[in-house]
């Protein structure tokens, strides 16, 4: 459904007399099948919406190819965009509009009838439960109905890839997990491939069958959530000790654990990172009682896809979150 | 062609659609003609003989004609601008319409407004007295639409290429003073000093100005050709030039 190969972009801007040339995106390849969800993640400046708005034809690669939808998005935008739909960040309905008219509008300009821009447009306000909404104002919405008249928008055309930017930042809990059922909904009902970004990896988590994270404009992982957290990471095995100074003798029974690493100590906490802890526990807790060790608490921490993003990227997601 | 006219219209609909329901848009537009032909019409009256007219209003309107189609469709980019900020343009250009219907679609929005404000104004005129040619109003009222659709053109991709209603207005307004007042708009330029003339001569405007002047009158001859070449030539250079903004990226 998507595939780009060595896909770059560069933005010349001046810096006093000198021109500099910034690039944003390095040079993606990418692969996305059809029926897939897809979360894209990246730590803000990672070259995560260029690379979006270019997948979308709203900005022209400086190098590199993508197909998107079957046809070129450098060479045939247009049919690219007749197959894509595409959910900004930004939003798409003017606050002052009637909901259902730019809904129906908009499927207008995809060259649908009136009529059944208009069936489609009141089945969609069905499916995404905005009943009710269909006079009403933009800006009289609260943030997550506006989110899904945004998503309305953007599959009036019933596309058959869906680009989501970011699509449920600034929501509450509440409208994130309901949000995150209707995107659930648009593959298993209408087999659609979908393309999100997102800074959540919780929402990464609960969505996507394949992550690929981008950082400094390249592709640094792409797999399932589950094993690119089991690559990278392994499990996190944390004992609090009840006395300072038995903890370098909990330290180095961690330790032997797992050859040619070492445990960290930080005051009573001591930890280690580990593949499959739950092997291991017995055994461990076996040899500290046998050393006399007094345990406070002893915690097994499965690896989050915060700890893969650290690993690969180096930074927290969080930090410039 | 055929979708391109379809999309002019859809996007048209929608941008009507929206300014009628604003009372204050409404209102507004229908004042500016009003006010201007009641608070100013009268003081002109007295000076008929000196203009050399019979018919003061048949100076004033065509010049009233031409500020609404300059200073409304000026501003009509403001618009704009709102509308990229909420990320109606972005959605907008992700839909396989053509980048020309995006513009068209708008600028036909200001010149229907043009066209309503320009039937209220000579109507009423006319009710002050105005006496003049109806084929000449006529073909003045279309070279005004030429020149309010040229304005609203390169007001929008004024507000594309700032994206900032703060860089937009004083830059408008520094453009459209001069231009306001050496067309000749409020009074004819042949009133003034020779040098204040010569300057004049170099705004394409004081031509158009004086081209509805003189259809007014029922006078097709040199000065409405004249004027009628300049009203096409802004209209065609600033169409092209707001299509192209259009369809650039980013914008």
């Amino acid at each position: 459904m998507i595939r780009a190969r060595g896909l770059a972009r560069s933005f010349t801007g001046r810096k006093g007399r000198e021109k500099t040339e910034v690039v944003a995106v390095a040079g993606v390849d990418l692969d996305v099948e059809a029926g897939e969800i897809v979360g894209f993640l990246g730590p803000n400046g990672a070259g995560k919406t260029t690379t979006l708005r270019m997948l979308t034809t709203l900005l022209r690669p400086t190098a590199g190819t993508a197909t998107v939808a079957g046809y070129d998005v450098a060479t045939q935008p247009v049919e690219v965009r007749r197959r894509i739909g595409y959910v900004s960040q930004s939003g798409s309905t003017l606050p002052e509009a009637l909901a259902g008219e730019e809904v129906v509008d908009h499927g207008r300009l995809y060259g649908i009838p009136k009529a059944q821009a208009e069936r489609r447009a009141r089945e969609l306000f069905e499916q995404l439960d905005l009943d009710g909404l269909w006079t009403r104002r933009p800006s009289a919405m609260s943030g997550g109905q506006r989110r899904r008249l945004d998503i309305a928008m953007g599959l009036v055309h019933d596309p058959t890839l869906v680009f989501l930017d970011e699509p449920t930042t600034g929501l509450d809990p509440q409208a994130r997990a309901n949000l995150w059922t209707h995107i659930s909904t648009l593959r298993a009902e209408r087999g659609a491939t979908v393309f999100l970004t997102t800074h959540y990896l919780d929402e990464a988590d609960a969505l996507c069958d394949r992550i690929l994270v981008i950082d400094h404009g390249r592709i640094v992982a792409s797999d399932t959530p589950e094993a690119l957290k089991q690559q990278v990471a392994g499990d996190l095995i944390e004992l609090t000790v009840a006395d300072p100074v038995q903890a370098a003798a909990a330290a180095t029974a961690l330790s032997s654990l797992a050859p040619g690493s070492t445990a960290d100590v930080d005051g009573t906490a001591v930890s280690l990172r580990i593949p499959r802890a739950g092997r291991e526990l017995a055994g461990l807790l076996r040899e500290l009682d046998r050393q006399g060790v007094a345990l406070e608490s002893i915690e097994v921490r499965r690896p989050t896809l915060d700890d893969v993003f650290l690993t690969v990227t180096g930074r927290s997601l969080r930090e410039d979150a | 062609m055929n979708s391109f006219f379809r999309e002019t219209w859809v996007v048209f609909w929608r941008q009507f659609r929206i300014a009628v329901r604003n009372p204050a848009w409404v209102i507004i537009g229908l004042a500016q003609p009003i006010l201007y032909l009641v608070l100013f019409g009268p003081l002109l009256e007295p000076l008929a003989s000196q203009f050399g007219v019979d018919n003061a209003y048949t100076i004033f309107v065509p010049g009233l004609l031409v500020q609404l189609g300059l200073f409304g469709a000026l501003f009509a980019g403001f618009n704009l601008v709102a509308e990229w900020r909420a990320g109606v343009v972005e959605a907008e250009r992700v839909t396989p319409a053509s980048r020309a219907a995006l513009l068209v679609g708008r600028i036909l929005r200001d010149v229907v407004q043009l066209v309503v404000q320009g039937v209220v104004l000579i109507a009423l005129g006319y009710a002050f007295g105005l006496r003049a040619s109806v084929p000449g109003m006529l073909y003045g009222l279309l070279l005004t639409v030429l020149l309010g659709a040229a304005c609203a053109a390169a007001s929008n991709a004024l507000a594309l290429t700032t994206k900032s209603e703060d860089v937009m207005a004083p830059l408008i307004n520094s453009i459209a003073m001069p231009v306001l007042l050496l067309s000749g708009i409020l009074l004819p330029m042949s009133l003034g000093p020779q040098w204040l003339q010569t300057v004049s001569d170099f705004i394409p405007t004081k031509s158009v100005v004086e081209g509805i002047r003189a259809v007014f009158v029922g006078n097709f001859g040199q000065p409405a050709l004249w004027g009628t070449i300049w009203a096409v030539t802004i209209f065609v250079v600033f169409v092209v030039l707001g299509t192209r903004t259009f369809r650039k990226e980013n914008a």
